[in-house]
């Protein structure tokens, strides 16, 4: 049983990755992934959601009626990001002012639609749980990547510190502006994409 | 037991909803409080911060009443109110307001050294970036033209990009910057596309990628002192 946890935490991070193989979640990867900070705090709001959302409607799941199944899951996970994104407003005011617009964006992420389609619904509500953990893992993971080299090229800092010596700008290094534009986002995902079908071979569509 | 029915459908539609707008409604009303005061205490942080003095959360209230040593709330031809408190007033809904003569401006009067004389002026701003709304808070010195110091702050702005206004190295370039010219003409302070002129006192540099980030701060400034010009004027008079 231990056995089939673990493998429900660490497939999303690599094999099922919810970004690079599910392709979900891209929207909001290519939003907050220009800075680290804002980058790792969304994708563990994204984690959180994601795991109770899951566990709620795989405990609803068999009462919930097919034909508006969308429709309940859709008030479940808004109901949650309000609630998450109020108690962050009273008790973690500066986390909350991070997030901002993030914390809305919580409910349009395709990871939580997609995995509550995709597995709470016919799995139970522990299994549930774990694996949405994990692909809140998975997302995190490639956001941190993206959010990494494009606040280290773009801006020239890490977590918001500077990294790059002024010696470099003095001989002429300059910060790359397009890095912070959305469209290098997607490449970055491209190349992750690229490198990780090169290593595995298994996910290489015939 | 059939879940496909439609008497099923609405009544697991109708307690879904009411058991949810229920739990929501009470988590609301039961953070309202502590929320309310973050925001109140956010407030006094960013005014603080437009003097330069540095608060945290926790001292932000006590390190206010010592610093901010009187407010008063003002019209838009310069005159005083009187039974109005500034801290209460909303500038954003103040702006709202259609007839220019009914909005109400809170100006706050630090004392940044005890004993002393000298008082700084400070103002609220609120305007438009490019997502959402941004505000802040300017001080002036007592000639009534001299920025001593300013804090801007943003809804969502692009990280990175627009985002930059509330750090320090955009903030300072401000300082000393005045905001009438020689002949007393109101000309606010511009933001440049491209860089302002070292020797230009009505200017500051834009932010590179954050173009409309930088020209609605432009227009927020010129805006807001605009409506303070009045009251600005008079107590120049005054003190010339």
């Amino acid at each position: 049983m231990a056995n089939k946890y673990t493998s429900l935490l660490t497939k999303p991070i690599n094999l099922e990755n919810p970004i690079t193989v599910q392709v979900l979640g891209i929207c909001s990867s290519l939003a907050v992934t220009v800075q680290m900070k804002p980058a790792l705090v969304m994708g563990v709001s994204v984690m959180i959601v994601t795991a109770f959302s899951n566990a709620i409607i795989s405990s609803l799941r068999n009462t919930i009626p097919n034909r508006i199944r969308i429709i309940v899951q859709l008030v479940v996970v808004a109901a949650l990001v309000i609630i998450v994104d109020q108690i962050l407003k009273a008790y973690v005011y500066d986390v909350s002012k991070q997030l901002s617009v993030f914390v809305g964006l919580i409910i349009t992420n395709c990871i939580l639609m997609g995995r509550l389609e995709a597995f709470a619904m016919s799995n139970k509500p522990w299994p549930s749980f774990i694996d949405g953990i994990g692909n809140g893992l998975g997302y995190t993971l490639i956001l941190a990547i993206i959010s990494f080299t494009r606040e280290l090229l773009g801006s020239g800092t890490i977590w918001g510190y500077k990294v790059i010596p002024p010696v470099f700008y003095q001989l002429g290094y300059e910060n790359n502006g397009l890095m912070i534009l959305p469209p290098m986002a997607l490449i970055i995902i491209g190349i992750i994409i690229w490198i990780q079908r090169s290593r595995n071979k298994q996910l290489i569509e015939n | 037991m059939n879940t496909e029915k439609n008497s099923y459908i609405f009544i697991y539609s109708t307690i879904m909803v009411v058991v949810i707008a229920a739990a929501l409604t009470y988590v609301s009303q039961s953070l309202k409080e502590p929320q309310e005061n973050n925001i109140r205490i956010e407030k006094m942080q960013n005014i603080l911060a437009s003097v330069n003095i540095v608060s945290t959360p926790k001292n932000a209230e006590e390190i206010y009443k010592k610093f901010i040593t009187s407010s008063l709330v003002v019209n838009s031809k310069g005159e005083k109110i009187e039974n109005a408190i500034a801290f209460d007033i909303n500038l954003a809904d103040e702006l709202k307001k259609e007839k220019i003569e009914e909005r109400l401006f809170p100006v706050y009067i630090c004392t940044p050294n005890e004993g002393d004389s000298l008082q700084l002026y400070i103002v609220p701003l609120r305007g438009k970036g490019l997502w959402g709304p941004i505000w802040g808070y300017m001080s002036f010195q007592p000639d009534f033209n001299t920025i001593a110091g300013c804090v801007f702050d943003h809804k969502g702005e692009t990280p990175g990009l627009g985002a930059e206004i509330n750090t320090a190295v955009f903030q300072k370039q401000f300082f000393g910057k005045q905001i009438f010219d020689t002949v007393n003409k109101f000309t606010s302070v511009g933001i440049m596309k491209g860089g302002a002129k070292d020797d230009d006192i009505h200017a500051v540099d834009a932010i590179s990628g954050g173009t409309i980030t930088s020209k609605g701060l432009e227009a927020m400034v010129k805006d807001c002192l605009s409506s303070y010009q009045e009251y600005f004027s008079k107590n120049k008079a005054q003190k010339l």
